[in-house]
């Protein structure tokens, strides 16, 4: 380090720009190297000159600040307390767009740590030059401007509408019809950390048109795209009832349903989500969820799916979907997903996230249910406290329906019933009583428990009648 | 002397003769007056017997009646009580009639509409359907941009289908109107000029068309099937009414009408139901009923939380003499209602029913400035 940095100050410019390299190169390399390059005083002398030199240099000098930059939010700070900020906006304004990318990629690396950089980014005023670099031609520097913005704008709210304000949200929607993969993944990234704050912000980039653009790229090649796109999606819808109308009027259910379908693994997280909070704002839109095919493409993730985190986010929107009315809870019993919540409920190794979802999911699901059929498995194996509710949702259907009760005979579940020991008094023996007195006494009598027994006792004790 | 001297001779033989003649008639009395006593008794028994008959008939006679009075004034009570427990049956029978109207009513107009729901699902899945294909088509051609122009062809061609037949609606309506203007026989139409080769276009629709009758009955609204007016409609049962506002340019009628703002106020008033209509009267319970599902549902552990002070208190619990003993202090519900459930009327539970007051009920909403402050 001490070597190179009487390089910097070197007459020739070529070893000046080879020597910032070098530089930069070490410092992207590791921690301890970028923190070496900052204690040896290099940045105060890079900076000066970042103002006065040929591109060639600014590019590598930006180099050097972006490989410092990027390790920790202190090797930032470091950065910023010398003063580069501004030198890099002014390299923002200049003519060649390989300084500019540099330039912006330092100012992205930067703000992404913590919301005090991105304000100092902000101050110095980057923001409205970035959207000027979003409109130049070169699709690199396209690309580095949208990923600059999106980490400027995640932090929040006001970060975000400073990037909306300067104009930037119009912008990034035109740009999601390019055709680079690598461009829509930022452009959309952007987009939703614009959205993702607050409904004014959710409101503007909607209000820029995407709909039903981003549909189309939902069906994308690049997995990344997907990725985003469904998570743009779902933070716009996740805000408010109208914004989740408006994403499924454009059809944006079916475009979700469809990308999860094609999807594996962590991609798939942001479109189950989108899902769940979708239904979970009202029963009209579940119901538009359940007729998009909604509910056997999550039962298939939560069944096939080994990561517990994104079983637990399918767990939860099916929960969503199947809380609001007996349709809706039929909806979801009919595809069997019940047993699979219960068997990740139950099983031991399931994360206690995971638990506690599937767990909620199965509640919310069986206070509605009056699908009989899928209810039954649980008289089996369910542990007492959903027992009780399970007992009590039959309680209540049986009294009505005629066939349903002899098809809960004639499947033994009026035998299991009279197994469940319960306190009398308590709410389970009513239910169970109510139950009871939906079938004539011989019946209930026959299938009590220990029946034979009581039989051959009074065949033991029949006296025969002797002619 | 002769005849005393008979007479003393005979008076030896007199008390004789007396004694004689009495003695002889000795055993005859007694039977005699047995005979006379058994007449006797026989006869004063028939006597008393027929009086005894006579009183027998006449008792039958005012017991008959009496019995016919106290009958006939049960037989009153009875059909009295038939009678009113017929009419209230009927009385309950109209209320449910008229509550079932009303209450149909109610959920179809102010809660929620199905039908209008069913459509918008039909909208959704049919959308739906347009994108999966429009996806389709891009996965083959691979070209995006070309899809979303496709999809944005697909809607203008919509919309100028849509208007078109507005336009055919209503050139339909204007030929009917102006049926009369058609050319007959002897005089030729205005549209049918003898100068022009061959008649104007007009007059082929003129004669499609079919005259307007008087009565022209209402048509109904149907609701507009573009997606945008469904865009408000989120929460769960709301559908979109169509106000109808009176034209701006309005003259002002001659004469001393109210202002028709006000009239129409009054007249399109939303419904606004007492609070007594409002909710149900076992409100109480079903909202208990709610908050207690919706704990079971935001709990995550449904074991009753302990306080940790009696965590380490491992001592049975003993109850004050004044519960333990027998003569315990009286529950109220034992007080209410006997401990035979045999005895009970019917066999539900007593309700919490708390019947909402009308205090407040008719605040601010009369048409009356009576009370107000000024």
């Amino acid at each position: 380090m001490s070597l190179l940095r009487p390089l910097l100050l070197d007459v020739v410019p070529t070893i000046q720009q080879t020597a910032a390299l070098a530089l930069g190169r070490l410092a992207n390399y590791n921690d301890d190297l970028a923190e070496a390059v900052v204690k040896g005083d290099i940045l105060p002398q890079l900076v000066y000159s970042l103002a006065e030199q040929n591109r060639f240099y600014k590019k590598a000098a930006a180099f050097v600040l972006r490989a410092v930059g990027k390790h920790s939010p202190q090797l930032a700070q470091a950065i910023v307390d010398c003063g580069a900020l501004d030198t890099l906006v002014i390299c923002l304004e200049d003519f060649d767009p390989g300084v500019k990318e540099a330039a912006a990629w330092a100012l992205g690396y930067i703000a992404r740590h913590n919301a005090e950089l991105s304000q100092a980014v902000v101050d110095a005023g980057a923001v409205p030059l970035l959207v000027l670099c979003i409109q130049e031609p070169e699709i690199a520097l396209k690309r580095i401007a949208a990923s600059a913005l999106s980490d400027i704008a995640k932090h929040s709210p006001e970060l975000a509408q400073t990037v909306v304000d300067a104009g930037a949200v119009a912008h990034l929607a035109q740009m999601i019809l390019n055709p680079d993969a690598k461009l829509k993944h930022q452009v959309l990234s952007a987009l939703s950390q614009v959205a993702k704050h607050s409904v004014d912000l959710a409101e503007m980039v909607v209000e820029a048109e995407i709909f039903p653009v981003v549909l189309t790229c939902l069906k994308d090649k690049d997995e990344y795209v997907k990725k985003n796109a469904c998570t743009l999606i779902r933070e716009i819808a996740k805000h408010t009832p109208e914004l989740s109308q408006l994403v499924v009027n454009a059809g944006g259910a079916a475009a979700v349903i469809d990308c999860i379908g094609s999807c594996k693994g962590n991609t798939r997280l942001p479109g189950i989500m989108m899902l769940g909070y979708v239904a979970a704002h009202s029963e009209n839109l579940a119901m538009a969820v359940i007729i998009s095919k909604g509910v056997p493409q999550l039962s298939v993730c939560l069944s096939e799916e080994p990561e517990d985190h994104i079983k637990a986010a399918a767990a939860w929107a099916l929960g969503q979907i199947g809380r609001h009315t007996p349709e809706h809870a039929r909806a979801v019993a009919v595809t069997n997903t019940l047993p699979v919540l219960l068997s990740l409920y139950m099983s031991t190794e399931s994360s206690e996230d995971l638990q506690v979802k599937s767990k909620k999911a199965i509640k919310n699901i069986l206070q509605k249910c009056t699908y009989l059929p899928a209810l039954e498995p649980f008289l089996y194996d369910a542990p007492p406290n959903i027992l009780k509710h399970v007992v009590g949702q039959f309680s209540k259907v049986l009294p009505h329906d005629s066939k349903a009760r002899r098809l809960f005979v004639t499947s033994g579940g009026l035998k299991k019933v009279q197994e469940i020991k319960a306190e009398p008094g308590s709410l389970l023996q009513d239910y169970i009583n109510s139950i009871n007195n939906c079938y004539p006494e011989e019946i209930v009598r026959y299938y009590s428990p220990g029946y034979s027994d009581t039989l051959l006792q009074r065949v033991d004790s029949y006296q025969p009648l002797i002619n | 002397m002769a005849t005393l001297a008979r007479l003393q001779a005979r008076s030896l033989t007199v008390g004789n003769e007396y004694y004689f003649r009495n003695s002889v008639v000795d055993p005859f009395r007694n039977k005699e007056n047995d005979a006379a006593v058994k007449i006797q008794s026989w006869f004063r028994g028939c006597q008393v017997r027929a009086y005894i008959r006579h009183l027998h008939r006449i008792v039958t006679i005012i017991q008959k009646w009496w019995r016919g009075f106290l009958g006939r004034k049960q037989y009153q009570l009875t059909v009295q009580v038939a009678y009113y427990t017929m009419m209230m049956n009927l009385y309950n029978a109209m209320a449910v009639r008229i509550q079932r109207r009303w209450r149909g009513y109610r959920v179809r107009k102010y809660l929620f509409n199905y039908y209008y729901l069913k459509e918008y699902l039909r909208v959704v899945s049919e959308t739906n359907d347009a994108i999966r294909c429009r996806r389709k088509k891009i996965a083959s051609h691979g070209n995006q941009r070309k899809a979303l122009e496709e999809f944005a062809e697909m809607k203008e061609r919509e919309e100028k289908k849509a208007n078109l037949e507005r336009e055919e609606k209503k050139r339909d309506y204007q030929a009917r109107k102006m049926h009369y203007l058609l050319s007959t026989k002897q005089i030729p139409g205005i549209y049918n000029s003898p100068f022009r080769k061959e008649p104007d276009p007009w007059e082929l629709q003129l004669q499609k068309a079919k005259p307007l009758t008087h009565q022209r009955p209402k048509v109904k609204q149907k609701y507009s099937t573009s997606l945008t007016d469904w865009l408000a409609c989120t929460s769960a049962r709301s559908f979109p009414r169509s106000e109808i506002l009176p034209p701006i340019n309005r003259k002002k009628c001659q004469g001393p009408f109210r202002d028709i703002t006000e009239v129409l106020e009054q007249r399109y008033k939303p419904l606004e139901p007492t609070l007594r209509v409002a909710e149900p009267i076992d409100e109480l319970k079903l909202a208990r009923e709610d908050l207690r599902r919706k704990e079971w549902l935001r709990n995550v552990n449904d074991n009753m939380f302990l306080p940790f002070s009696s965590y380490h208190k491992n001592e049975k619990y003993i109850p004050s003499m004044h519960l333990s003993s027998k003569y315990s202090p009286i529950s109220h519900k034992e007080q209410f209602r006997s401990e035979d459930p045999k005895k009970w009327i019917c066999d539900k539970d007593f309700q919490t029913v708390l019947p909402s007051f009308e205090l407040f009920s008719k605040y601010g909403k009369l048409y009356s400035k009576a009370g107000q402050i000024v």
